[in-house]
């Protein structure tokens, strides 16, 4: 508060403009925007959405999770398929991807904390079981198998909620949306009795328990919940991209992308996944289209700012870039 | 019927046994101490109480159900809480969610558990440091925050193990006069495992003395400083001119 007094820094009404501005932006971009840019964004979104799914699991319980690109993956390869099979819609197959990877999150779950894994080992069982489905899928010939699974692609001029194709911006607002919600609900949960109790295990699982918490069933309850999430990503993915590979989709590279938003943005805040995402890409994709400009391709320059982000982040802001920004922006510790 | 009813309990770690038919019992709204050298099993029983441990042989009982084997937050259900010989804070957690946590066991809402979570932190006197990260904390006040967020689960039986290791002989008065408070307010029962006799002696209706995971002694405080046994295994000679003093 005295630091943003002393450089001017916004006060009450001044967050609040600050996010209705954010706002209107977010709801006006595919007005305002490029194509490129809209794409761009809507790229950030994904990453903010599935950020703040594993986050449930690993900011708030603190349930390490290194392979959530198996849930994306299943997610995504149960609504594709059951589109591409039966012509079922997304509607309908959203909830049998959210059945299928709270289940499957419910089984790795349950083999892990009833054999007390933790840390490090659980955090190779979660890579275990997503290579394990990156093998199987391809040789899963009736799922496209290595070759790929193809949805029709969209008539892009028109908007078909029910079949969910259309044009960029309908995607764009379905991520968008997607975000909004996830927000919400974590920011719901993490007032009520679930946040102080997943708080607790991420602090200490033995003085959680003497203080009546049943450690195993919370534990449960955040990979059920992480997972489920995470598997609306993997439909989002599935209808926006149109194509799945297994090597693509459930490889370890994706599992990290995850896992880098919620790092640079802030582990186990409200809102370091969107800012952690929103930073990668846009100084990922900010640097690779300047360097175009200039008329230098550079292959991998993409990742190398990453690298650099997160490797500044963890030496600077070891707690990531949101808290300090909320810091000098004056929101109060709960908006952390 | 005693509160807490300790019977032939055993427990060995691979052949080393750390508790051995242990035998006592805690009456209802009384302090309980139990006193013993490093090694003794003091520890031990703590957690085979808490449910840490399962016991190998013996019973446990409180309020009259066997809670021997129950998984930590069952016992805690039953309505027994306790602290850390190594203190356990939630670290990046403020003192009042601390508090909070232990306060939810027993409340419906969380609006309900922050009211009981300050009132039991302005009683341990840690009002002034709520909105505090626990991991800023002092040793002293870490220990008071453990008794707080043991207190907020509303337990009948309250686990204190080695408090007072660390603290500075005032800090030592000062939480003993609270935990008096703490346990004549809440009608509380508490049995706490203790090196600083300043502090059992203050404390203790009964002591309990284990040495070898044998039980070699209990009774009242000034009968066991002058029990021989006792003085021999443990205390040694200037205890009586250390309590005195």
């Amino acid at each position: 508060m005295m630091i943003g007094k002393l450089i001017g820094l916004p006060g009450r009404r001044g967050r609040r403009a600050l996010i209705a501005g954010a706002a209107v932006i977010a709801l006006t971009l595919p007005f305002i925007a490029s194509s490129y840019v809209l794409s761009v964004v809507t790229l950030a979104l994904y990453l903010a959405y599935v950020g703040q799914a594993w986050n449930v699991m690993m900011g708030f319980a603190g349930q390490l999770s290194l392979g959530h690109s198996l849930y994306v993956g299943l997610g995504a390869y149960a609504s594709a398929g059951l589109f591409f099979h039966t012509g079922i819609g997304p509607w309908a197959g959203v909830w049998l991807a959210i059945a299928i990877c709270a289940g499957v999150g419910a089984f790795i779950g349950f083999l892990a904390f009833r054999l007390r894994v933790s840390g490090v080992q659980l955090s190779l069982l979660t890579v275990a079981f997503a290579e394990l489905a990156r093998i199987g899928f391809d040789h899963l010939e009736w799922l496209g198998g290595p070759g790929g699974l193809f949805l029709r692609v969209a008539d892009r001029s028109r908007i078909d909620l029910l079949g969910f194709r259309g044009p960029p911006a309908m995607y764009y607002y379905a991520i968008l949306a997607l975000v909004g919600g996830a927000l919400g609900l974590c920011t719901v949960l993490l007032r009520r009795r679930a946040g102080y109790y997943w708080r607790a295990i991420r602090e200490d699982e033995v003085a959680a328990a003497s203080l009546g918490i049943d450690v195993f069933r919370w534990k449960m309850r955040a990979v059920i919940l992480s997972s489920a999430m995470t598997a609306i990503a993997g439909v989002f993915f599935a209808f926006y991209y149109n194509s799945l590979f297994p090597e693509q989709i459930f490889s370890f590279g994706r599992s990290i992308e995850i896992v880098l938003g919620p790092v640079v943005g802030g582990v186990g805040t409200l809102v370091g996944p969107i800012v952690g995402a929103g930073a990668l890409v846009l100084l990922g994709d900010g640097t690779t289209e300047v360097l175009n400009r200039l008329g230098f391709d550079v292959p991998g320059v993409k990742q190398v700012v990453h690298g650099l982000l997160l490797l500044l982040v963890t030496i600077y802001m070891p707690h990531g870039l949101w808290p300090p920004l909320a810091r000098a922006l004056g929101f109060g510790p709960r908006k952390i | 019927m005693a509160l807490l009813e300790i019977e032939d309990v055993s427990k060995s770690f691979r052949g080393l046994r750390a508790v051995a038919r242990a035998t006592f019992a805690i009456e209802r709204h009384t302090i309980g101490a139990l006193i013993g050298p490093n090694g003794a099993g003091k520890t031990t029983l703590f957690n085979l109480i808490a449910g840490v441990y399962r016991p190998d042989h013996g019973e446990i009982r409180f309020r009259g159900h066997a809670i021997g084997g129950l998984p930590p937050h069952r016992v805690c259900a039953a309505g027994v809480a306790r602290t850390f010989q190594l203190v356990k804070p939630f670290a990046e957690l403020s003192v009042l969610d601390n508090a909070v946590v232990g306060a939810l066991h027993g409340e419906r809402t969380v609006a309900g558990a922050r009211v009981r979570a300050r009132a039991v932190l302005e009683r341990l006197g840690l009002g002034s440091k709520a909105s505090m990260i626990a991991a800023h904390l002092t040793l002293a006040e870490r220990r008071r925050l453990e008794v707080a967020r043991a207190v907020a689960t509303r337990p009948s039986l309250l686990l204190l193990d080695e408090m007072m290791a660390g603290l500075r002989p005032p800090e030592i008065d000062e939480l003993v006069s609270v935990l008096r408070g703490v346990q004549r307010d809440e009608g509380i029962t508490i049995l706490l495992t203790e090196h600083v006799m300043r502090a059992v002696m203050a404390l203790a209706d009964q002591i309990v003395v284990l040495h070898h995971g044998e039980v070699i002694a209990r009774g009242a405080p000034a009968a066991i400083v002058r029990d021989p046994a006792v003085l021999g295994s443990y205390l040694g000679e200037d205890a009586l001119e250390g309590t005195a003093s």
